[in-house]
């Protein structure tokens, strides 16, 4: 009901309609404390510009690298990120856990 | 996703209606489904029971993996009446993630210094209201006291089908709105959709007590089922 992310899926259309190649990766499962609930997602371009989150931080460059293949590619991908506590500590995490991350070209 | 998916998910977003993005996380095939059509949809009990919760799940149907994304509009509170239980249950609402604005056309009430960061519009309803897109996804709440400003409000709250409509009130001044807002034209279903005396019985004294019962009372009725509601009442 707390819909916070209309730019981000404003911006996926704009982005694309102005020649961009877009991926959208949304978080799908999350298990233990992962900060994003399922259904936050993050918009990427082809020039790695991103908007909004799927981790709060901690897995983002890593989701942001696998859009780019899915840019190029056009097939979907499911990304998996286990976050162990001590790093998970280091990262801002007050502790572990892991989330599912559907991974999609826009157009 | 494809983009003509993306520009229905965004022209419904942008129009305040609840979708469920529908999608087979194998093949990455999609559909979107609008709240409208929940009741033909094989997926039926699952789409509306996510609405609800407000709630994005994954679900098994047909032997395949499917995410159930929800994009339900941000609930809106509109309050009439700038008064001390209303400086209360502002704040609580917009920490429980509803947008707020408070109507009063009583300036001395509807002050900055009263309401820090709240949006007010010292105005009569009949002004204040239209522009603020009243609609189905707003908690409407009326605790003004005053029958000229606050009968005129409940018109418009019917009107509009919030999924709320509170007063503040005693059983015995509820009973006269009833009679004054039916020789205005209203209809006694709609009448009957009032919560009077206003929020959940937990024995509320001070304003701020109020405006919890209040949110607690909304909160049921967003997220409640039907049949439990009803107990809940």
């Amino acid at each position: 009901m707390l819909d916070r992310d209309e730019d981000i899926l404003k911006a996926a259309e704009d982005w694309q309609k102005a020649g961009h190649g877009v991926a959208l990766a949304t978080v799908v499962e999350t298990w233990g404390s992962a900060p994003r609930p399922a259904g936050s997602s993050l918009v990427i371009n082809d020039d790695g510009t991103f908007l909004g989150s799927v981790s709060g931080g901690c897995v983002e460059g890593a989701v942001v690298t696998e859009a780019m293949d899915v840019i190029q590619s056009g097939k979907p991908k499911m990304l998996e990120f286990g976050v162990a506590d001590e790093t998970a500590w280091n990262v801002g995490l007050s502790c572990g856990g892991t989330i599912r991350v559907f991974v999609e070209k826009v157009g | 996703m494809k983009l003509a998916i993306l520009h229905e998910l965004n022209a419904e977003r942008a129009a305040r209606r609840p979708v469920i993005l529908v999608t087979d996380t194998e093949s990455g095939e999609q559909r979107l489904v609008k709240a409208q059509d929940f009741a033909k949809d094989p997926l039926r009990a699952e789409l509306e029971k996510q609405l609800r919760m407000g709630k994005s799940a994954n679900v098994e149907a047909g032997g395949k993996k499917l995410f159930l994304n929800v994009y339900a509009p941000t609930a809106k509170l509109v309050i009439i009446g700038a008064v001390h239980i209303s400086q209360a249950l502002a704040p609580l609402a917009r920490s429980l993630g509803y947008d707020v604005t408070v109507v009063d056309p009583r300036t001395a009430f509807a002050s900055p210094e009263r309401f820090p960061d709240i949006p007010l519009v010292a105005d009569w309803p009949d002004v204040a209201l239209p522009p603020l897109n009243v609609d189905p996804y707003t908690a409407f709440v009326a605790v003004t006291h005053d029958p000229k400003i606050d009968d005129p409000a409940l018109l418009h709250a019917f009107e509009r089908n919030c999924f709320y409509i509170g007063a503040l009130g005693s059983r015995k001044t509820h009973a006269k709105r009833g009679d004054r807002l039916r020789a205005l034209g209203a209809k006694e279903s709609d009448i009957a959709r009032i919560h009077a005396p206003i929020g959940l019985s937990i024995g509320a004294v001070s304003p701020s007590e109020i405006a919890v019962a209040i949110m607690a009372e909304i909160t049921a009725v967003l997220r409640l089922p039907a049949k439990e509601k009803e107990e809940a009442a």
